[in-house]
């Protein structure tokens, strides 16, 4: 594992923020980049990011962290399972921590239910052959980036005859939402900073209509500060040229074609059905379902009755908007007061990933002072 | 409703952010409270008899229980003696708490006393009472364990957060975050992928008497970066202090599998524990000499000075980042989780 330091420089990045402020300058208005991966959200936060670009550029965070997208009722549908006799519930950390309807399910662990936080589908599978007299239930929740894992453990359960492995079925696929957003009467963006993860698997192909039907760039962008402002360089390129394409700016991660084989299990197993986001509402075709030789594993048949109906976000809150771009973080009353990482109202707090948790970490305040200044004190 | 304590524990409380701290603060504090504990310091240096004690206790729920370059016995005794340490005590003695799960196997249990002796020879600690407790399968993650270490200050050692002043420089005894970067490995199942990931675990003793030794007075503060990581010890003391920090990323060294392993995971070293490094707070005109004399030994080869202490609102650490941004470092709220997209 290499870890690319060429990609932090900050003599480039300063080279690239001075190229930037040109291009900006030479399309002459602000320009609306959504990045619709919680994880470059993040990093430009970590790595101050809003220091080195120009600001006619404005960063919107979209609805692309897994466990914010989720519906509030499908969470609480989550507690209510792990709260029955005979089940355990499994899932990734950052799920433990979001509010139901009453509670999180950390809290119903707290309480007495048997919940475990694991790393990957294929942990609660080993955790249903280890407990063959208890119901496993893996919360499935990702973007494409994890669907892959979920279906080939949805395989091996099948292919090992395991009768006690369930999916409370909540994953989601990129292209649809984008579509979404694109159709979203109070959404304005100009491109799109596509997702890295999530594009090894599906390639650029999906995004295909974004540059043709809607003219707007779509660059997929790697993790590092200076992938993220090549990117920007990139979307405002085409911005100028007003040649609006999709582009791979993390071709050593991501290729084209995507991975086949991941593609072919996730086909194998899921379809798509329609589907509710947080903060979008309902999606076509935006989410994955068992296809019908695995439905028997689906959670949400075997326990229908325990499915709340929709439930709204609580009062206040305003992360179906902080998903669309619509407002920050800040704009929300209970955001740093009544809504903080600890004890999180809403989902956009809870994960790394979620863009109100990386405001509350990184941004308040930050670039109170120049970055040039900072690095002086600290090298004098 | 959300957003509020919800009147039971959960594991948040434990993990020695801002959950822990509360506890401490609205709990603990006011039922116990004495000047020695309104320190809240990682030890308690209490008078006895003419002789300055230090006291401190801690408990290990590590899991796993074996990780690379570590286990929760070597853990214990360096964990403590290194809270002692860094407050400017001479280790002395240590008693050790095992709380074990029925069901363990004596042989990991023996491997672990073993690891707890050799640790403790070489932090020069004797372990002199002890107590074990077993409680039922189910109730116990294979083993806790649980030291207390005592020690004393020698005349003349005054270190603390109060005697910080703008214009001191910030040191770190070597790469950060690996010991986080260990045991996440292993949780996830990936150490076996990345190679050369091992904890940092060692005992900080000798590195803590040396500066002491060499430079008297000149060091104001000291800590070790357990969970949290370096960022959280940072912001701890700009807040104990009332000073601004100011750190320059690119001078912190991670080492490569830990960057590598962080990037795959989607975490920040800088927020990963540490379990044999130190952060000190010298004066500036002996700072390059501290550094130059860390080097010398094997676990402060790569000691580095990674910041300045500035004038500037109470708390506030300002990093530069390697990219040429600048971001502001918090307390580690929660644990850190691996990324899902
Ligand atoms: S601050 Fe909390 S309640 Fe407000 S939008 Fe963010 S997550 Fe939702």
């Amino acid at each position: 594992m290499k870890f690319a330091d060429e990609f932090r420089e900050s003599s480039l990045a300063r080279d690239l923020s001075r190229t930037l402020a040109r291009e900006a300058e030479a399309i002459g208005r602000p320009v609306r980049i959504m990045e619709v991966c919680g994880g470059h959200t993040h990093a430009i936060f970590k790595f101050g990011l809003y220091d080195l670009l120009p600001p006619s550029v404005r960063m919107i965070h979209g609805p692309g962290c897994p466990v914010c997208v989720t519906p509030r009722a499908v969470v609480e549908m989550a507690v209510r399972l792990a709260e029955q006799p005979g089940i355990i519930l499994c899932t990734f950390g950052d799920m433990m921590r979001v509010p139901g309807r009453t509670r999180s399910l950390a809290q119903a662990r707290a309480l007495g239910a048997d919940v475990r936080m694991v790393y990957s589908a294929l942990d609660a599978l080993e955790i249903a052959r280890r407990h063959p007299d208890r119901t496993v239930v893996w919360f499935a929740i990702g973007f494409e980036t994890t669907v892959p894992g979920t279906a080939s453990a949805v395989r091996r359960a099948r292919a090992e005859h395991l009768h006690n492995f369930l999916l409370l079925c909540n994953q989601v696929t990129i292209a649809p939402a984008l579509r979404a957003i694109l159709e979203a009467p109070d959404v304005r963006v100009d491109a799109f900073i596509g997702p890295g993860h999530v594009s090894v698997i599906i390639g650029t192909e999906p995004y295909r209509f974004v540059a043709e039907q809607y003219r707007r760039p779509v660059v997929i962008s790697g993790f590092e500060p200076l992938d993220i402002l090549h990117s920007v360089f990139q979307i405002l390129r085409q911005i100028r040229s007003g040649r609006p394409e999709v582009a791979v700016q993390y071709r050593r991660a991501v290729r084209p074609e995507g991975n086949r084989l991941a593609l072919e299990v996730m086909e194998e197993v899921f379809e798509p059905r329609d589907q509710e986001w947080r903060g979008l509402g309902v999606i076509p075709a935006s989410g994955l379902a068992l296809r019908p030789p695995y439905a028997d594993m689906d959670a949400l048949r075997v326990f229908a009755g325990l499915l709340p109906p929709a439930l709204p976000d609580p009062r206040g809150c305003r992360c179906g908007e902080v998903l669309r771009g619509v407002a920050t973080p800040p704009d929300c009353p209970l955001f740093g007061t009544a809504c903080t990482p600890s004890y999180p109202m809403g989902a956009c707090m809870v994960s790394a990933e979620g863009a109100c948790a990386a405001y509350y970490r990184y941004g308040r305040s930050t670039a109170a002072q120049p970055a040039a200044e900072v690095g002086e004190i600290a090298r004098s | 409703m959300h957003g509020r304590d919800p009147g039971y524990i959960l594991v948040a409380h434990g993990s020695g952010g801002k959950l822990t701290g509360d506890l401490f603060r609205d709990l603990f504090l006011p039922a116990f409270r004495n000047p020695y504990l309104e320190q809240a310091g990682d030890q308690a240096v209490v008078p006895l008899d003419g002789v300055r004690l230090a006291v401190t206790t801690d408990s290990f729920v590590v899991s796993p229980l074996f990780f690379p370059g570590g286990d929760i016995g070597r853990l214990a005794v360096y964990g403590t003696v290194n809270d002692l340490a860094v407050g400017g005590a001479v280790p002395a003695y240590l008693t050790a708490g095992f709380i074990i799960e029925e069901g363990l196997s004596t042989e990991d249990l023996r491997r672990v006393v073993q690891s707890m002796s050799e640790a403790a020879a070489r932090a020069g600690v004797s372990i002199i009472a002890g107590d074990t407790k077993v409680v039922e399968r189910g109730k116990g993650d294979g083993l806790f364990i649980n030291t207390t270490g005592v020690g004393w200050v020698p005349p003349g050692v005054e270190l603390g957060p109060a005697r910080i002043r703008p214009g001191d420089r910030l040191l770190v005894s070597g790469p950060v975050g690996d010991h986080g970067a260990a045991v996440m490995a292993r949780r996830a199942g990936l150490d076996f992928e990345v190679e050369g990931l091992v904890s940092d675990t060692a005992p900080l003793a000798g590195l803590v008497q040396a500066l002491l030794a060499a430079f008297p007075g000149a060091v104001r503060c000291m800590r070790d970066a357990t969970r949290g990581g370096l960022a959280t010890v940072l912001v701890e003391l700009a807040t104990a202090s009332g000073k601004a920090f100011r750190v320059d990323e690119a001078a912190i060294a991670v080492r490569e599998p830990v960057r590598g392993l962080c990037e795959v995971l989607g975490i920040d070293p800088l927020y990963a524990a540490c379990e044999g490094r130190m952060v000190a707070v010298v004066a500036a005109d002996v700072a390059e000499a501290a550094v130059e004399l860390l080097r010398t030994y094997p676990d402060g080869q790569q000691a580095m000075l990674i910041g300045t202490v500035a004038e500037g609102p109470p708390g506030e650490v300002l990093m530069r980042t390697v990219a040429g941004g600048s971001r502001r470092l918090e307390l580690l709220e929660g644990e850190q989780l691996p990324r899902i997209c």
